[in-house]
């Protein structure tokens, strides 16, 4: 069982935490300690909105051994508001529903699930952005 | 450095083999090659795969084949990038001749993809994508390319019916191609019903995973010339490597700077036409990476046969077909040879050999002297240009 392998991402899995270019500001997401715009280090923590919208996506039908269950399913690019497109499934949606530019936001939901005795993966999916409640009366 | 020839080819068929190991493959693709180049050593062997290890639990392929086929001893290594891998061996063997190091490099792409099925096999395809954030979240390596052909069918305005053009000229040029998996021609309108794999791609615009084994052997051009007339020991024309080529990108399709521009194969392929001193308008066919429709249209673009958005419009006007400007997959491609992964490269390479020499049968393009191939890892995070020349 892979569990150090996923406890290590925990950051970027559970806070959409990436990194800030302190020279470009270029917002990095995941982290990678090296601006991919201008080459510098970058190590301060950014904390991304988990706002964005769909920028393409695709229903999975032949799903690997370890989403088997969930088939199928919808993965998509998301354009986070900050700039980076980050790939992750959509999830509380209605299928025919989604379409590109769609408003999502973060949530976090279980990515996969390794039998009755397997560690369950936890981490973000997006779903369509929540309007504002209405006023109560 | 020097000029490198290639003076042997030789492929199994493409399908499924329930009855023929990887190792068994690899020997029947290089008894064809050894057996066309008839020289009494080897210097190398180079082993492109991609999946022996998840699929077959078999790694160190470079001795397991070197010694099953007769040349214990030789100095040999596999290649691994993905489903670049066979060209990436072709590329490493190219190197290694190049640079004199090695007088005759033997090139062996093998792949069995069929002993496992389902998502067992799925799960092993999804090794090509970003563990972390790609496969770790479900995302495989056709639902990366799915992505991206909506986002081309967004853009440009392209239906789904626009991308069949791909696979009906795919499986037209493997018709008649003894050693591909699919001999049914395809019409739009079954390419438009088909059930979907990951959407919008279909079953029939996505290439059929398959088995399989392809084997060239380089050398120097020098040696070529003093041979004579024929490049190999039964008479077939010269063929030179004009160029070899490698990028990459960013392994994550989020990473990259523009999803929909392939700028490892663009990179890959400009270099190549520097190398070769000649320019896309000089290439008479390319054996292009169609694992998706999707990736033709997107390698058209990077390569500059075609304007960036216009690749399906090309497909659709005809301009890959056997007659068209530049004709694609002319032995079938990934979609009708189909796709024996780390080997696909190397067929590649093969086929555009028969080209160049006259020996493609009904396939054949007329007065093809310049062949470009490019075989791309993991939907263009590598891309490896090859230009083969008629001497």
């Amino acid at each position: 069982m892979d569990v150090p392998r996923h406890w290590r991402l925990q950051t970027q899995r559970y806070g959409l935490i990436g990194e800030e270019c302190p020279d470009c500001k270029h917002k990095i997401f995941p982290p990678r300690d090296v601006c991919p715009e201008c080459g510098s280090p970058a190590h301060a923590p950014y904390v991304f909105s988990g706002r964005g919208e769909v920028f393409s996506f695709s229903h999975v039908y032949q799903a690997p051994a370890s989403h088997e269950e969930q088939a199928p399913y919808t993965v998509a690019m998301i354009k986070l508001e900050e700039g980076p497109l980050v790939t992750a499934q959509l999830t509380d949606v209605n299928r025919d529903e989604i379409e590109i530019g769609m408003p999502v936001e973060m949530v976090t939901r279980a990515l996969q699930s390794n039998g009755e005795r397997g560690m369950i993966v936890y981490g973000y999916k997006f779903r369509p952005a929540v309007s504002a409640a209405p006023p109560s009366s | 450095m020097r000029d490198v020839s290639i003076i042997g080819i030789g492929q199994t068929r493409v399908g499924e083999h329930w009855d023929t190991s990887l190792r068994h493959l690899a020997l029947e693709a290089i008894k064809g090659a050894a057996l066309e180049a008839d020289v009494d050593r080897v210097d190398g062997l180079f082993v492109g795969n991609m999946l022996a290890g998840e699929l077959s639990g078999q790694g160190n392929l470079g001795a397991l084949i070197a010694d099953f086929v007769g040349l214990r001893g030789v100095e040999a290594v596999t290649v691994e990038a993905a489903s670049a891998s066979g060209a990436a061996a072709v590329r490493q063997a190219y190197l290694a001749v190049a640079g004199g190091l090695m007088d005759f490099a033997l090139v062996v792409g093998v792949e069995k993809l069929s002993d496992v099925v389902g998502s067992t096999a799925v799960t092993a395809q999804a090794t090509a994508t970003d563990s972390d954030y790609e496969a770790a979240h479900g995302v495989t390596p056709l639902a990366i390319a799915a992505m991206m052909m909506r986002r081309y069918m967004h853009e440009y305005d392209a239906s789904l019916a626009d991308f069949a053009a791909f696979s009906v000229n795919a499986h037209l040029n493997a018709s008649t191609n003894p050693y591909a998996m699919f001999h049914n021609k395809l019409s739009v309108q079954s390419f438009v019903k088909a059930p979907m794999v990951a959407d919008p791609i279909n079953l029939f615009d996505a290439a059929a995973p398959a088995d399989g084994a392809a084997a060239v052997i380089l050398a120097s051009s020098d040696w070529v010339r003093g041979r004579g007339n024929s490049a190999t020991g039964n008479g077939a024309a010269r063929v030179r490597i004009a160029a070899s080529s490698a990028a990459t990108d960013a392994l994550a399709i989020a990473d990259r700077s523009d999803p929909l521009w392939l700028a490892a194969a663009e990179a890959s392929a400009s270099r190549a036409y520097r190398q070769a001193g000649i320019t896309a308008r000089a290439i008479h066919f390319a054996e292009l990476h169609d694992a998706a429709t999707v990736l033709a249209a997107l390698s058209l673009e990077a390569c500059g046969f075609a304007e960036r958005g216009g690749g399906v419009n090309f497909a659709k006007g005809g301009g890959i077909a056997r007659d068209g400007q530049t004709p694609i997959g002319t032995l079938g491609g990934l979609k009708g040879r189909g796709d024996p992964g780390g080997a696909t490269g190397v067929y590649q390479i093969v086929e555009a050999v028969q080209q160049l020499r006259g020996q493609a049968g009904p396939n054949q393009i007329a007065n093809a002297r310049l062949g470009l191939a490019q075989s791309l890892g993991a939907n263009g995070a590598t891309a490896i240009t090859h230009i083969l020349v008629r001497d």
